[in-house]
């Protein structure tokens, strides 16, 4: 198993790759409310830069730019931000999930939601990355050569 | 049969109504039965109500924000079914070894 080393241009091709991507996905994102996209789909992309990395050099390799203990906090950590946001909004004598009664100071309501729309994105997208990684890792545990 | 299946989509769709017609039922302020349609309030009020150009991510993330909670729950099941499936099939096969 150890003396089977990777190709290292595929290594150098998905590592020079492997940063885009995570910017594009951030892009799709954080650039959601003006432009198709969104947690979903950003998610989708910055899980590919993952991936990418993961399929290129070995899950060990990959442990440098990902741990895969994290995954499984992140996800859920994701989740809560998304509920947390709308228990919060809750607590603040609105709905659950209306972003107009966040207690962010200094915003009128509409903003309020625009940064609401915006939070709740970015748990979706942290999710999203999350249990990608976390599906491909248990699937190939102990498995996977380098 | 391909042909036969491509006739009669195509046969179905000589009679959809031209698209971007105002009068089409879709494009009404009231449906069939008498109530007024949502779609209409989201198009006409989205950027006043979350000041974000993009109508699709006003309805998923605000209007409808328990439905994408919902997708994201989905989501995350599914992580842990797989890793709660996979973990044991690992500790199976070791047992095996």
């Amino acid at each position: 198993m150890t003396n089977r080393s990777p190709s290292p241009i595929v290594l150098l091709g998905t590592r020079f790759l492997s940063p885009y991507i995570m910017v594009f996905g951030f892009y799709v994102i954080f650039h959601g409310h003006y432009s198709p996209g969104g947690g979903f789909q950003g998610g989708t992309l910055l899980a590919a830069a993952l991936l990418l990395i993961r399929i290129a050099s070995g899950t060990k390799l990959a442990q440098l730019q990902f741990k895969d203990y994290l995954a499984r906090p992140l996800a859920a950590f994701g989740v809560f931000i998304y509920f947390g946001t709308g228990l919060l909004a809750l607590l603040m004598g609105g709905y659950f999930l209306d972003y107009g009664e966040l207690p962010i100071p200094g915003l009128e309501p509409a903003y309020l939601r625009y940064w609401g729309i915006l939070i709740i994105e970015i748990g979706v997208g942290l999710t999203v990355m999350t249990v990608l990684t976390l599906i491909y890792d248990n699937m190939v545990k102990g498995e996977d050569y380098a | 049969m391909i042909i036969a299946f491509t006739l009669l989509l195509l046969f179905a769709a000589s009679d959809l109504p031209f698209r971007g017609d105002p009068d089409n039922q879709m494009n009404q302020e009231v449906s069939m039965t008498g109530t007024p349609v949502p779609g209409n309030y989201y198009i006409q009020e989205a950027y006043h109500d979350a000041h974000t150009p993009n109508i699709v991510t006003v309805i998923l993330g605000d209007y409808r924000a328990i439905d994408t909670l919902g997708e994201q729950i989905v989501i995350f099941t599914a992580g842990l079914i797989t890793f709660l499936l996979l973990r044991n099939r690992k500790e199976g096969e070791e047992d095996d070894e």
